[in-house]
């Protein structure tokens, strides 16, 4: 059954289109890539996904009890979090932000789940350490944990190896596919073009939107 | 010195001064590890310009609670600023700076076109160094800081969870649900309501090391947010008690004397932060 439906979407800034023509499905359990050069609108696309921004015309309806604010977002990272003092405990729990509904304070259960994915992640060492002293990878690794408090079914995903040494890229890749395999839904921004076509099932080229928006492509086949 | 201590403790406008300055000096310093994170580091500055400004307006409009006019104006100043900050035609730093100096300018030169006393000078120096306002407070000016500041440690204590997550990553907070747009106006307005506090303690142009130089001191040695913003405040809280107790002793101005101790420590933690690597 599908997450996402995207219709005749058009997205871009102030009115001025930088994508139009989108037509997209996103199923339960799919790994979609969004690849295309810089500039070409794809983190535009994204944002307007998460509901950043709105869309210029189109519909973007999710379905199947998604909601717009369930979605796993790993953004790409800010310099201003690069030197932040927090700990890894810290910043993965504010991944419960939105379950604190009308509290104003973390419960139990929700430091269990931040403690879950914290394990879950291989990162149960570094819990206590200050975020600004991991290195990138492991960077990566709090930032997917504290997506992972937010969804249990869709992660969205920005260049999630932007910077990474290949080893690392590696494992970030393989710890994206588990995560998958266990029943989650990526959508993932790359330009790795090669790793795309080992991983994903689905692929979107914002590059090759034809005019009647069939640039969905289905199967492994196009890049 | 303990009896000259007594001597000086025993008249209610040194007591006051020493109660509201460690309120102010607490709450000034928990936002300012949001502020300095978040880059609006000159923020405080640029506000505490336009509560000069504004401060010059009820001085002129002979009001006897200036509050009532620098309250409102600060704040919004201050939303306008942050507001700006998400748009920025203007940079945000420019957009600070303008409004800064701008603000400085009208209000000297209300203070000169109407003078309420025969020392202008005396005036201006007080409003922007702070020297004897803090020891000089009514007992309303008294009782609405004590009121304020413990709505700002209320209202920070609450939103502890929100604040944090709005100052680390806006866009995630943003994408789960979180108003982003209303904690960012929340800390607006916390903050101006904080500079027009501290102007009373070290004066406009001060205000900024009373935000800044204890979420310094905290950053460079702690780990964790919570340690952060819990050491800010204390250290905060312990240099202005320090800095008021000197001044009385020594006869310095307050404010000065208590951003002296702010600068002090922060040396000393930076150094610990260094060793400690």
């Amino acid at each position: 059954m599908s997450l996402i439906n995207i219709t005749n979407l058009k997205v871009g800034y102030e009115g001025q289109p930088v994508l139009s023509d989108i037509n997209l499905k996103i199923e339960a359990g799919d790994y979609l890539c969004i690849v295309g050069e810089n500039g070409s609108g794809k983190s535009t696309l994204m944002k307007t996904i998460l509901g950043l921004q709105a869309p210029i015309s189109g519909k973007i309806e999710f379905s199947d009890g998604l909601a717009q604010t369930e979605i796993g977002y790993l953004p790409q990272q800010s310099d201003v979090q690069r030197d932040f003092p927090a700990s890894v405990f810290e910043i993965v729990l504010s991944g419960c932000q939105s379950r604190l509904g009308r509290r104003f304070f973390y419960t139990k259960e929700h430091k269990a789940i931040a403690e879950e994915n914290i394990k879950k992640l291989g990162i149960a060492k570094l819990k206590k350490r200050c975020y600004r002293e991991l290195s990138g990878g492991q960077q990566q690794r709090v930032l997917l944990a504290r997506a992972l408090c937010a969804t249990k079914r869709i992660l969205l995903l920005d260049e999630p190896v932007a910077g990474l040494d290949p080893q690392v890229t590696e494992e970030m890749y393989e710890l994206i596919k588990q995560l998958n395999d266990e029943g989650l839904t990526i959508i993932m921004i790359s330009h790795d073009i090669a790793n795309v076509q080992t991983y994903a099932t689905k692929v979107f080229d914002v590059n090759k939107i034809s005019p009647a928006g069939s640039a969905v492509l289905g199967g492994e086949s196009l890049c | 010195m303990l009896e000259k201590l007594m001597m000086y403790f025993a008249f209610p406008f040194v007591r006051y001064a020493v109660i509201v300055g460690v309120l102010i000096a607490l709450c000034s310093s928990l936002l300012g590890v949001t502020l300095v994170l978040k880059r609006y580091s000159y923020i405080g500055d640029g506000l505490s310009h336009v509560a000069f400004g504004a401060l010059a307006i009820a001085s002129v409009a002979n009001l006897t609670n200036k509050m009532i006019i620098v309250l409102p104006i600060t704040v919004f100043a201050a939303i306008m600023l942050l507001r700006r900050g998400q748009s920025a035609k203007v940079k945000g730093d420019a957009a600070i700076a303008m409004l800064s100096v701008g603000a400085l300018a009208f209000g000297y030169m209300l203070m000169n076109l109407f003078p309420t006393s025969s020392n202008i000078s005396g005036d201006v120096c007080s409003t922007l160094f702070g020297s004897t306002s803090i020891l000089t407070l009514t007992v309303s000016e008294v009782w609405l800081s004590v009121v304020l500041s413990i709505a700002v440690l209320v209202i920070f204590i609450l939103f502890y969870n929100r604040i944090f997550s709005v100052t680390f990553d806006e866009n995630f907070a943003k994408a789960v649900g979180t108003k982003v747009g209303f904690y960012n106006l929340l800390i607006a307005t916390v903050i101006a309501v904080i500079i027009v506090l501290a102007m009373n303690l070290v004066g406009s142009l001060l205000i900024s090391a009373l935000v800044i130089f204890p979420a310094l001191s905290a950053m460079s040695v702690f780990k964790s947010f919570r340690a952060v913003t819990v050491f800010s405040a204390v250290s905060s809280v312990i240099c202005a008690f320090i800095g008021i107790i000197v001044s009385i002793l020594a006869g310095t101005p307050v404010g000065s004397t208590i951003v002296t101790a702010d600068v002090f420590l922060f040396f000393i933690c930076y150094l610990l932060g260094k060793i400690r690597g």
